[in-house]
Formats: structure tokens, sequence, C-alpha cells
């Protein structure tokens, strides 16, 4: 399985610490939330919810460099537009990576 | 260039200002939501919005929808096939995919400052208003900007001082200097803007304007200087 970096976000910091800090700070804190988010709209089945909120999360997969995630992600968000779930399973397993990545970061 | 960020995701707004610092463009304010921006966009212009196409409940289309004149706007999106259909209006600069790479929003930049200098663009034309109105006391008072020496902000006020009164208005410095042509004023304080054609001379941090001492910041120093005729 692909593991996280931060190249995306060293290439816009330009060396920057203050700035790099910044950005993993934002990460660190809206990830858990948007995560939150997700389980409980999975949970009530509300598909615009969760379409919304995979939408949301993909963002954060990209930027974490996770290219088969956000295509994984892609997927799963289109299978939500037909109220499926499909994938949900390997979008869940992206997240937990993630999670475990911004604990040692 | 003044430029506003509309974006229901803390890190894409993050990541846009970064970028705009970057490219020393003005980020005046930013939103997460799209009401609170048209609220702002009533009381004040921009030159560019960066705006998310995928926001819940009022997204980047009806946003755009509601505008009520053509603003220069560059979307943002994860998804490009989103991205087209706002591309009938012809005030939609650009799109960036995100997560938005360095190269390819400095090149949507380059697109935006092209579309504002061109010469057949006679909404994006320099101010050249020659007057505008005030009320005072109920009454329709007409000011002459070439007469304007300094704005100076107090409180909920502005004062408006000119070569025959002063005037005190219920309004901010920045409604104020959007009335006001950008080669004639600068502000050069967070309480004063003054006209650069009345200066009678700088010292050390402080600016005559006529019979007015200024003061200015020491992060508008070099930019006033940069904008006089020096020898």
């Amino acid at each position: 399985m692909e593991k996280p970096n931060l190249n995306y976000i060293n290439s816009l910091a330009r060396e920057d610490d203050s700035i790099k800090k910044i950005l993993i700070d934002v990460i660190k804190t809206e990830f858990p939330e948007e995560k939150q988010d997700y389980y409980e709209s999975f949970s009530k089945n509300d598909f615009k919810k969760i379409k919304d909120n995979v939408h949301r999360l993909k963002h954060k997969i990209s930027i974490l460099g996770l290219e088969n995630g956000y295509k994984n992600a892609n997927a799963y968000e289109h299978n939500l537009r037909v109220n499926s779930k499909d994938k949900s399973e390997i979008f869940d397993k992206t997240l937990v990576i993630i999670s475990e990545y911004l604990k040692i970061i | 260039m003044k430029c506003i960020i509309i974006d229901d995701e803390k890190i894409s707004r993050v990541i846009l200002k970064t970028l705009c610092d970057q490219t020393n463009l003005n980020v005046i304010n930013e939103f997460s939501n799209a009401i609170e921006a048209i609220k702002f966009l009533n009381k004040y212009e921009v030159d560019l919005i960066f705006l998310d196409y995928h926001m819940p409940s009022f997204n980047g289309l009806d946003f755009i929808k509601t505008l009520k004149k053509p603003i220069n706007i560059i979307l943002t999106t994860s998804d490009p096939k989103f991205a087209i259909e706002a591309f009938e209006y012809d005030f939609i600069i650009d799109y960036l995919l995100k997560p938005i790479e360095i190269s390819r929003f400095k090149k949507s930049i380059s697109k935006v400052t092209n579309k504002l200098v061109s010469p057949t663009d006679v909404t994006k034309q320099p101010k050249i208003n020659k007057a505008f109105y005030i009320n005072v006391n109920k009454r329709l008072v007409k000011i002459e900007i070439d007469s304007i020496h300094v704005i100076e902000a107090s409180g909920d006020y502005v004062i408006i001082k000119t070569e025959v009164e002063n005037y005190v208005v219920h309004s901010t410095l920045i409604k104020i200097n959007d009335k006001l042509p950008d080669n004639m004023f600068i502000q050069v304080h967070r309480s004063y803007i003054i006209n650069t054609k009345q200066i009678i001379d700088i010292q050390d941090n402080t600016v005559l304007v006529q019979k007015e001492l200024v003061p200015i910041s020491r992060s508008k120093k070099s930019i006033l200087i940069q904008r006089l005729d020096l020898l």
C-alpha cells in the first residue's frame, strides 16, 4: 500500500518552515473532523452528505500524495452518486493510513 | 490586485492564500461560504475571486448566478467536468485543479493580468471618476476628487479633508478608496489615505500633505516612495 508524503506541502512552503507548519496544522485539525463527519453520514446512509464528505477528504488524500488513494476516492464518489457504497472499504483503509501518518508528523 | 477566496475547506483557503502571497496578490478577505461573500461583494469591489466550485448547499455555480456584475473568477475544483459547465460565463478566466500546482497557478494569474490591462476591456479601465457625492446632514454634497488632500478614519466615520472644508461621513476607508483613482491616492497608514499630488514633503515616518501631517506605516513607506517622481 502506498504511503503519504509531504512533497506537495514542501513544494508549496518553499523551505519556509512556518508555512509548512501552518499547512500541516490545518490538515491535522480538519482531517479528523471531516473523517468523523464522513462516518456519521455513512452510518445514516445519507448519500448526499457521504458524497460531500468524500469530496472534501479526497482533497486531503491528494495533498498527501496518495495517488491511488485519490483514484479510489474518485471512483467511490462516483458510485455514491448512484447510491452505491462500493469502494468504501478501500476508502476506509486510506483514511486509516492518513490518520496514522498524521500522528507522526 | 485585490482578491477574495471562497472555499468551504480551510486547507484550500490556506493554500490559495500562500500562493497569492508568493505572487504579490492582495487577499482582502476569505470566506468559507458563498453567501457571506455575496454580502461582502455588495459593499466592496474586488479584481479577482478564487471560487471553489464544489461547496455544500450553495455551490460555485449558484454563486456565479447571483452576481450582479461581472467579476474575474478563477474556479478551483477537483472535478474539471464541473468547471466546463461554468465556462459559459465569459468572466470565468480559468479553472485550477486541486491540489493546485504553483506553475499552473502563475499561468492563471497571468491570464487575469492580461485581461485587466487589455485596452479593449472597458469595464476594467482605471478609475477616472472626477467627483463623488457624500451624504452630509441629509444633503448630497459633491466632492471633487482633485480637491481631497487627506482622508482619515475615525471610528465608524471617515473625515474627508479637502482644500475648502472637512467632511465627516459614516463610511470606511475601504469604501472610499474604491471611489478614488489608484494613480492619485495611496493608503499610507491604516487610518489615512492621502492624495499624492498634494504632498509637500516626506520626513522620517510622516508626510506633509498641504497643511496636514500624516503618519506613514513602515510597510507603506517604500510603496509611497516608489510612487513619487524622484530625481
